[in-house]
């Protein structure tokens, strides 16, 4: 469960790197030894202060705490104007030493093998460091406590309960949690609301309606849908595989990740490989966007070229700068196939992301662990919802509460309220399985612009999934 | 020799040695270790997993796929830049005809050479990033623009995986022409114009010139030009990870990658070690090369 904005930058490679970082953990025999290897070198944990509710890891009062931002998407802002002032607010004699960056690797791999990391980072961006790896050296604080320990508005609450459900899991590895994905994100299909509303139509609910409304917006000479085939396949990937478990229930994700025999050849996703592959026939995609980058696409919707782009929540904020002040983004659920369908037309996919950890072998490790928890309280997730352009949604339940979102946002949050408990999670085969999600990209530009059909992208996808099952050198994971 | 000269010399020699010592061999030696560890770039010792790292590597489709990658170019990218930039810097220099006993190049020489040498001042990513927009597979893009003005349908050559490689093959060669244009046309430079007109009295054509006189004398030249163009087909990075699908990372499919790409990926996951096989591989490529290309072509230099 870990999907997250880029800013400009590029999605994939990040999302991908950190999902394969999960399956590095497990993947090396000798993690377990390095991890043990690590341990001989005594950190202190920056416990100088008696631990109580109210300073639950015992930080030193008037200790220094490093934090280090990745200054993308979401800026730096929301740090220095509200987690850092919130937190000298609790401790107005700590000391917190800001750092901001877009290239998290190169600031921080020589301080790790120094052995003098900072205490909290935000690990994040297109050059962020494998979480897997760092895990299974022993660089990460395990989280096991902190989850329990009480939360900041709220003592008699612990933070595993002010968080919305599957923030803990989300970070985990191995069933030990050791990052916090802070934000909320969800999926779906966004389009103009004006051109939408100036050409009199309305967002589709079923697939036929989203055929007949993709041939209304071609007789305009406006491209009905598209994505980024350069680096962007996996969104759409996405589609069809929330598509899928729509029409099949969430169990047809569970399939795909666990390996299942045929599982890629289960009905319902080669239906909806079917129905997605069928809009380049007829003329509702563009060629040419196969060679394009997701910036290049998100631009020509916000031109008015292109009508509907799938996408996470992210979208409204990256593209601030390039959309028209009355454009309007909206996202909608992708529309169901059929009455049959086992999940309800409104059913949307989230997943949380933004990932920060706190190192284990930092001097004042209890500080991260205390900035951790101060920007768990509501005061200061709605602070980041209020200062990050993209006015994401954090994990902190309620803390966005009343607040005037711009209209995508709404209308994402909208949806998901709609969908109610049909809220489908996320699929984790392709951070598990790299050459799965590589070997699921190529396939998906195969199908989309038209060079295969929906049976021969299953098989090839599942072909790739058996030989993956079949491997004794890879670990697998099940969920 | 006095006595006293050789400490006198060492105490020259013996900084650039110590610094390359430190800054060449030492980090060469510790990358084939660490070629054989697993290794995360933390501070936790490398773990020794002996040939692992290699045969991983054996076993990777795209490892292979990079090394045809790397012979296509090897072959290609030599060969139509020095026939591109040979051509050029004749018609530069003696391609003119002569006059007064002094050869000239074609009308407007001067001004071609500074055309053919602009790219070669633009760093390679800004030549990358440049051509996203000549490839762009929408009518923004430069081609698609002017073809589809005349009624034809997009080409998107980076996405066709037949024509990726050559396509991002193209952009080098263009990068390189200029700089190959200038070393030759220096090295035509040097050679004596009585050797050209004695063979003009004798009748030759300017393509006999080009056969039977410029071409034997530039051979040394022709031999260094071989072995850069050479390397620069191992060191073929840049381009890919700035024009080619899937990110950058070889695409469509693994068709345009090459071990530079693969073993930036590698580190860039923590795989430090898998990473370092990698760079041994590509380093024992490049080296057989250089020493390969330089015996082959050994030939005795021409005094005039």
């Amino acid at each position: 469960m870990t999907v997250s904005p880029e800013g400009s930058s590029d999605l994939s490679r990040r999302l991908v790197l950190r999902r394969a970082a999960a399956a590095g953990l497990l993947a090396s025999p000798a993690a377990g030894l390095l991890a043990a290897c690590g341990e001989d070198k005594p950190a202190g944990d920056g416990s100088g202060g008696a631990k109580s509710d109210k300073n639950p890891f015992g930080m030193a009062e008037d200790s220094t705490t490093e934090i280090v931002i990745f200054d993308g998407g979401y800026g730096q802002k929301y740090a220095t104007d509200g987690l850092t002032p919130n937190f000298k607010t609790a401790w107005p004699k700590a000391t917190v030493k800001h750092t901001a960056t877009q290239d998290i690797t190169a600031l921080l791999q020589p301080r790790f093998q120094g052995g003098n990391p900072p205490e909290f980072v935000n690990n994040s961006g297109t050059k962020s460091m494998d979480f897997g790896a760092l895990v299974a050296d022993g660089q990460l604080a395990d989280l096991t406590d902190f989850w329990n320990a009480a939360s900041v508005d709220d003592p008699s609450k612990k933070l595993k309960d002010v968080v919305l459900p599957g923030t803990v899991e989300a970070g985990s590895f191995n069933g030990k949690p050791y990052v916090l994905y802070y934000v909320s994100t969800a999926f779906g299909i966004w389009y103009s609301g004006k051109l939408f509303k100036d050409n009199g139509w309305s967002a589709p609910k079923s697939w036929d309606e989203f055929l007949a409304l993709c041939e209304k917006v071609k007789a305009k000479g406006i491209i009905p849908y598209a994505y980024a085939g350069a680096n962007a396949a996996y969104y759409q990937y996405r589609v069809i595989l929330a598509h899928a478990a729509k029409v099949g229930g969430e169990s047809v994700l569970k399939d795909v990740d666990n390996l299942k025999a045929g599982a890629w050849k289960a009905d319902a996703v080669v239906k909806a490989a079917e129905a997605w592959g069928s809009l380049v026939g007829k003329g509702f995609m563009d060629r040419s966007h196969e060679g394009l980058k997701h910036t290049e696409v998100q631009l020509q919707q916000n031109q008015y070229k292109v009508a509907m782009y799938p996408s996470g929540d992210w979208l409204e904020g990256e593209q601030a700068k390039t959309t028209p002040p009355d454009f309007e983004y909206q996202m909608m659920a992708i529309p169901g196939l059929s009455s049959s369908d086992k999940l309800g037309a409104a059913a949307v996919q989230t997943a949380a992301g933004e990932g920060y950890f706190v190192t284990a072998k930092s001097k004042n490790k209890a500080g991260g662990l205390e900035y951790m928890r101060q920007m768990l309280s509501k005061a200061s997730a709605r602070k980041f919802t209020e200062i990050t352009e993209a006015h994401a949604v954090t994990v902190v339940s309620g803390a966005a509460e009343g607040y005037a979102f711009p209209p995508g946002a709404k209308s994402s949050q909208a949806a998901v309220k709609a969908a109610g408990k049909d809220v489908i999670g996320n699929f984790m085969f392709d951070g598990w399985y790299q050459d799965l999600d590589k070997e699921c990209r190529a396939a998906t530009n195969e199908l989309m612009f038209g060079r295969i059909n929906a049976a021969a992208w299953a098989d090839r996808v599942q072909k790739k999934a058996d030989a993956i099952a079949a491997d004794k050198s890879i670990t697998k994971y099940n969920r | 020799m006095r006595h006293g000269r050789y400490p006198f010399i060492a105490s020259f020699l013996a900084l650039p040695v110590v610094l390359y010592l430190i800054l060449v061999i030492y980090p060469t030696l510790r990358t084939f270790y660490l070629s054989m560890t697993l290794w995360r770039g933390f501070d936790v010792a490398p773990v020794w997993v002996g040939w692992d790292n290699y045969t991983t590597l054996f076993d990777d489709d795209r490892f292979w796929k990079a090394i045809t990658h790397h012979a296509q170019l090897l072959v290609a990218l030599p060969l139509v830049t020095i026939a591109i930039a040979l051509f050029f810097a004749f018609l530069l220099n003696v391609g003119g005809g002569s006059s007064g006993g002094i050869r000239r190049g074609v009308w407007g020489s001067k001004f071609y050479r500074v055309v053919f040498f602009l790219p070669q001042v633009l760093a390679i990513v800004i030549v990358g990033v440049m051509f996203q927009t000549v490839y762009r597979s929408d009518n923004t893009g430069l081609i698609n623009g002017i073809i589809t003005a005349f009624g034809m349908d997009h080409i998107a050559v980076l996405v066709n995986r037949h024509t990726a490689l050559w396509a991002i093959m193209f952009v080098a060669v263009w990068q390189a022409v200029g700089f190959y244009v200038v070393l030759f046309s220096a090295a035509m430079a040097n050679i004596p114009a009585e050797i050209y007109e004695a063979a003009e009295l004798d009748g030759a054509t300017r393509i006999s010139l080009f056969f039977r006189v410029t071409l034997p004398l530039l051979w040394d030249t022709l031999q260094v030009a071989w072995v850069y163009l050479g390397i620069a087909a191992f060191d073929f990075f840049a381009l890919v990870n700035v024009l080619a699908q899937d990110g950058g990372y070889g695409g469509p499919d693994g068709a345009t990658t090459n071990l530079g790409v693969e073993l930036y990926y590698a580190f860039s996951k923590s795989k430090l070690g898998y990473a370092s096989a990698i760079g041994v591989v590509l380093f024992f490529l490049t080296l057989t090369f250089a020493a390969l290309t330089l015996r082959v072509t050994r030939r005795d230099t021409v005094e005039y």
